[in-house]
């Protein structure tokens, strides 16, 4: 390992790191805007000058940009001397000569990068005159405020939204002190990833809209560990909380997973936790069909007295954590339970896992997928079923000019060289799919199919890759491209509902892996615990359907987290509507399966409970609540935990921790490892709890003393070792267990380098999440020899799911924002049935099949596969349309063209003449 | 012996002295304007709240006894939902007032405050805001901030250029 010498002292740094991060992993303080550890370094704000010497002699030396020299053995540096210290502070003074005086209205103050700097290089008195530099702003739709008279210029913003996130509306525009970071226009930023330019925006440019509704200090924040609960990927994020509503979300280093970034439904889309559809109240439902709220106490003698000993059924959730569907198939029996997919869902999932226990094809994280250096991706629209893993899979194709870098002896942190050298080569990516996805730009080659024939494709290339029969240039030509590369990946998942391209995805893999052992495969998952649900219930397979046709055996259905009407048709909903089985549904906001139960308990989010949930990989992670439950709400498990004491089930009844849930489910062969997850609540970190606040958090004896002003006391978190409270000690713990970061002087989120073993490397506090999926290594047999077709019929399409990040995700289209962009339900038309049709872009068409009948706007698309029509899937208006459905679509010539939807602007009525004025 | 009758003497000399006591509160004691008695949030001189809702109030509060949420105003400024100070925990240290950056929150030199019932203690915005601009007659930080209102223009504040045009190629 080099060894550098800064300010007389020598420190040992890891080879191939830059003076920045050296210093900063020597734990010394190196101020610095516009280097990120995932993004490398441009060299383009002077901030982290350090003056470095030839050899001992060299008294004088020159100044350097730390992030832009190498970290070589026996360089010598100094930090401290006066030169490089007038030097930075310099620097910072030319930035603020144009920032605004706006830091008590700026929504980054407290947590402001510029702030800290500000007061590290120790700039205090501005000596400069003149005026100051204003620019307008835009409107960049409801998630980003935009403030650019607080820009200094870093590029952070370009190099993340463009360079390493595939963005194309936004960019620095104009000439010297001219320059503007923004659209061409007013308008809604279209990248996923949005709302990334929040933390990586150093200062207050970028800042979270619906926050600034809302808003409140960082120090004022509760915050906890927690798991995205937006798709199966299961991102690590902190929540923060005041005065019992959530605030805001942000990132969560974890470097196996979601590093730095997270996509814009984990950042914006829990606003339904705050929202007016939160069930609050125990219903019981009355004879007249309206429900009434019970007391709490009086819920115990309703459930005592309507339960019994009859036959129960209990539907458990992909969305629910791993302990409460534990209980609920404990408390019913492994038979009559059921993990709550539909037939397909379950079939694929099932597949799936079976596939990942079985595979000689590693099964990888996102940052492995990150490292590939050749993709396949078979019938996944990633961008919007599993977005991070599409961001990781946009740096997978960078690998190739990180490796042509290397030839030269570039460093990868060098950003402008590498890129420069690499210009447009990429590694290579290839996406079957019956739809354009967002990764189309970067891909070497795409392939628009039916889902029949994305999986005969697969099929075809796995059987060319093991017997070298094909003669088809395009899979000679990916077959080429994945032998030839070190570290291959394969991926693809359940989105389009076809079991088919699961198993050609693992047949491709499995060939692949004969000649290559670091062939990696990857299925994305729907769910939060989508896996975990089906490794709770592997042995048994009681579907939704199979409960509706024996609904009239059972007395009483209880719903965990579920909303039946998302999977099953509006015919299955109506049998069980009419059956006899008395309903319980527990859950978080009302929905069509809470309307039609005969009592409703309402659950807390996952804001207000812990529990653990299973990513796409296996990987099992605990989130934590950030505030205590409100009204009668409680934690699904504790509400099974109530089921259980009404029906007299005694080993239920005794449990009274969550730790007792989580060893007894780590008797279950799949979840032995759960116990490894996070400590359990008596950990103690140097014999304290861990703060969930900030040790400035402020206003405890005045938030709610206009009820009393005699204090209460701070509410007791008796389950986990988290405290809802400001006293103990954030450091040092297991990451896990890392609600928030900060450090002395580094209020912002860049204060994470405190918490990591080495710049962009591991955390202190070691990984977290464990895999519950290890692969047997045996392989998976898989027939290659079937062919699958699809034949085109005249006038009947072929539905297929178009997912959208905003949109098909059932909780998150419950915030405000997220619903503005979801917009209205769309059919897609490839351009060649479009025109047999006669309808264009933003048309009607009505859509006929079995009991069905609606009239939906047009999309009309070069990439569709012909024959198949694609539908936003997800979106409530158009539940009756289902994957693989054949319908009849004819142009609708009473179709009323749809206004734009118009999302409310930031001009503001009684601004003076604002819009002739804008840029 | 002596040492009594020195302390006799002594007190017996105070028979003749002037009497320091106060008549309050017939007689009420000068205090000083920068005395740190009752909190007051102040209004600019256009007689808008001076309050942004920044929080550094609260932050600065030893006991933690301010608490405020922010909103926007349709002119898109700042100002608070709610202010609450607890002034059973209150010391009066003026802390909020050192640091509030716009001289809303200010302490004033009335120190009768009590009351038979705690409660009472608890002030809010109503309460606590005043309809004058206190100690600090002409600031208002609207004009001074970069931050656009509905009455103030990018350009407009006190020492800012007029909005820059993107689309100029002089040099």
């Amino acid at each position: 390992m080099p060894t550098i010498i800064v300010d007389g002292k020598s420190y040992e740094v890891s080879r191939g790191k830059n003076l920045l991060e050296a210093c900063l992993d020597a734990g010394l303080d190196l101020p610095y805007f516009c280097w990120h550890p995932a993004m490398g370094s441009v060299g383009s704000c002077r901030q982290c000058a350090l003056v470095q010497y030839r050899d001992d002699d060299d008294k004088h030396g020159r100044i350097v940009m730390g992030c832009m020299t190498p970290a070589a053995d026996g360089t010598r540096v100094s930090l401290k001397v006066d030169e490089a210290k007038e030097f930075r502070e310099a620097v910072v003074e030319s930035l603020m000569l144009n920032h605004p005086h706006d830091c008590p209205v700026c929504s980054e103050g407290g947590e402001c990068h510029l702030q800290d700097m500000t007061v590290m290089v120790g700039h205090r008195d501005r000596r400069y005159k003149g005026k100051k530099n204003t620019h307008r702003n835009q409107y960049l739709g409801p998630l980003i405020n935009h403030e650019m008279n607080r820009c200094i210029t870093c590029y952070r913003c370009e190099r993340f939204y463009r360079d390493y996130a595939g963005g194309k509306d936004l960019a620095a525009q104009a000439s010297r002190d001219r320059i503007y970071f923004g659209r061409h226009q007013d308008g809604i930023l279209e990248s996923e990833f949005s709302g990334n330019l929040v933390e990586v925006c150093p200062t207050g440019v970028f800042t979270d809209k619906p926050f600034l509704e809302d808003y409140s200090r960082k120090w004022d924040l509760q915050s906890s560990p927690s798991i995205c609960s937006g798709c199966g990927v299961g991102c690590n994020i902190s929540p923060g909380e005041r005065y019992g509503r959530l605030k805001r979300i942000h990132n969560r280093y974890n470097q196996e997973i979601n590093g730095y970034f997270i996509c814009d439904r984990g950042r914006f889309g829990a606003g339904y936790v705050n929202g007016d559809k939160r069930t609050d109240y125990v219903g019981l439902k009355e004879p007249s069909g309206t429900f009434k709220a019970l007391k709490r106490g009086e819920v115990s003698y309703h459930l005592t007295r309507w339960i019994g000993d009859g036959n129960i059924v209990g539907i458990g959730s992909p969305r629910a954590s791993v302990e409460s569907n534990y209980l609920l198939q404990k408390l019913v029996g492994p038979s009559n339970f059921s993990a709550g997919l539909s037939f397909k869902e379950q079939t694929i999932l099932k597949r799936q896992v079976s596939i990942l226990q079985t595979t000689k094809a590693r099964n990888p994280s996102v940052k492995d997928i990150e490292m590939a250096d050749a993709v396949l991706v078979l019938g996944e629209d990633l961008t919007n079923t599993a977005a991070r893993i599409a961001l990781a899979i946009r740096q997978a194709t960078k690998n190739k000019a990180i490796a042509m870098a290397k030839e030269m002896g570039i460093e990868a942190w060098h950003d402008g060289a590498v890129k420069n050298l690499a210009q447009e080569e990429r590694s290579p990516l290839f996406i079957a799919t019956p739809a354009s996805t967002k990764l189309d730009d970067i891909a070497l080659a795409t392939m628009t199919l039916a889902p029949e024939e994305i999986a005969d494709f697969g099929l075809k290339l796995a059987r060319h890759l093991t017997e070298g029969d094909s003669e088809d240039p395009q899979i000679t030509e990916i077959a080429t491209h994945l032998t030839t590369a070190e570290r291959p990946l394969i991926i693809s998942g359940p989105s389009l509902l076809n079991a088919n391209i699961v198993e050609s995805a693992a047949a491709v893999a499995e060939a692949l892996v004969r000649s290559n052992q670091n062939t990696q495969l990857s299925f994305t998952s729907p769910e939060s615990n989508s896996i975990g649900s089906i490794l709770l219930s592997e042995d048994q397979n009681l579907t939704l359907q199979k409960i509706i046709e024996g609904i009239n055996e059972i007395d009483v259905l209880i719903v965990l987290e579920n909303d039946l009407s998302r999977r099953l048709s509006a015919f299955e909903m109506k049998q069980i509507n009419a059956s006899s089985a008395k309903i319980i549904s527990i859950d978080i906001l009302e929905n069509e399966t809470l309307e039609m139960s005969d009592m409703v308990l309402p659950a807390a989010s996952f804001a207000e409970t812990q529990g653990t949930l299973v990513n796409n990989e296996g990987r099992a992670q605990r989130f934590y609540s950030v505030f205590p439950p409100l009204n009668d709400r409680l934690p699904s498990w504790q509400w099974v935990i109530e089921l259980a004491r009404a029906i007299g089930n005694k080993e239920l009844s005794a449990i009274e921790s969550f730790d007792e849930i989580v060893e007894l489910c780590a008797k279950n062969n799949n979840f032995q490892a759960l116990l490894s997850v996070a400590p359990n609540k008596n950990f103690r970190d140097h014999g304290l709890k861990i703060p969930r606040q900030t040790h400035r958090n402020s206003g405890r004896t005045a938030i709610t003393a206009d009820v009393s002003v005699h204090e209460l006391q701070q509410t007791p978190d008796n389950e986990t070792p988290l405290a809802y409270s400001m006293e103990g000690l954030n450091r040092d713990q297991p990451s896990v267990l890392t609600p928030f970061v900060w450090s002395p002087g580094w209020n912002s989120n860049q204060s994470l380098q405190k918490f990591q073993a080495e710049t962009d490397g591991p955390l202190k506090g070691g990984a977290s999440g464990v895999k519950l999926i290890k692969s047997s290594g045996s392989g998976v047999s898989v027939a290659c020899d079937p062919t699958f077709s699809f034949t085109l019929e005249k006038n009947f399409w072929r539905l297929v799911p178009i997912y959208s990040l905003h949109g098909s995700e059932e909780m998150s289209y419950h915030t405000k924002e997220i619903s503005q962009l979801a917009g209205l339900p769309f059919i897609v038309l490839s351009d060649k049935d479009a025109n047999n049709m006669k309808v264009s872009d933003g048309d009607g068409v009505v859509v006929t099949g079995e009991n069905l009948k609606m009239s939906i706007s047009v999309r009309v698309s070069s990439r569709m596969a012909e024959g198949c029509a694609g539908y936003s899937a997800g979106y409530n208006e158009i539940e009756q349309l289902t994957a693989d459905a054949h319908v009849q679509i004819s142009r609708d010539n009473d179709w009323q063209p749809l206004k734009p939807v118009v999302i409310a602007t930031d001009r503001i009525a009684s601004f003076k003449s604002q819009d002739s004025r804008h840029v | 012996m002596l040492s009594s009758l020195r302390t006799m003497w002594h007190i017996f000399k105070h028979l003749f002295q002037k009497a320091e006591t106060v008549q309050y509160p017939e007689q009420m004691p000068y205090l000083a304007p920068r005395y740190r008695g009752r909190i007051v949030l102040t209004r600019d001189p256009d007689g808008e709240e001076r309050c942004v809702a920044c929080n550094l109030c609260a932050a600065a509060c030893p006991v933690d006894c301010i608490a405020l949420q922010k909103d926007t105003r349709d002119d898109g400024t700042w100002y608070p939902e709610f202010f609450r100070i607890n002034f059973s925990r209150c010391i009066m240290c003026g802390m909020c007032e050192e640091a509030c950056p716009t001289y809303a929150i200010q302490l004033t030199p009335d120190f009768e405050m009590c009351e038979y019932d705690r409660q009472n203690m608890v002030y809010e915005k109503e309460h606590l805001l005043i309809d004058g601009v206190g100690k600090y007659p002409d600031y208002n930080f609207y004009r001074v901030s970069g931050l656009q209102t509905a009455t103030k223009d990018k350009g407009e504040a006190i020492n800012e250029a007029m909005p820059i045009d993107t689309k100029s190629l002089m040099p």
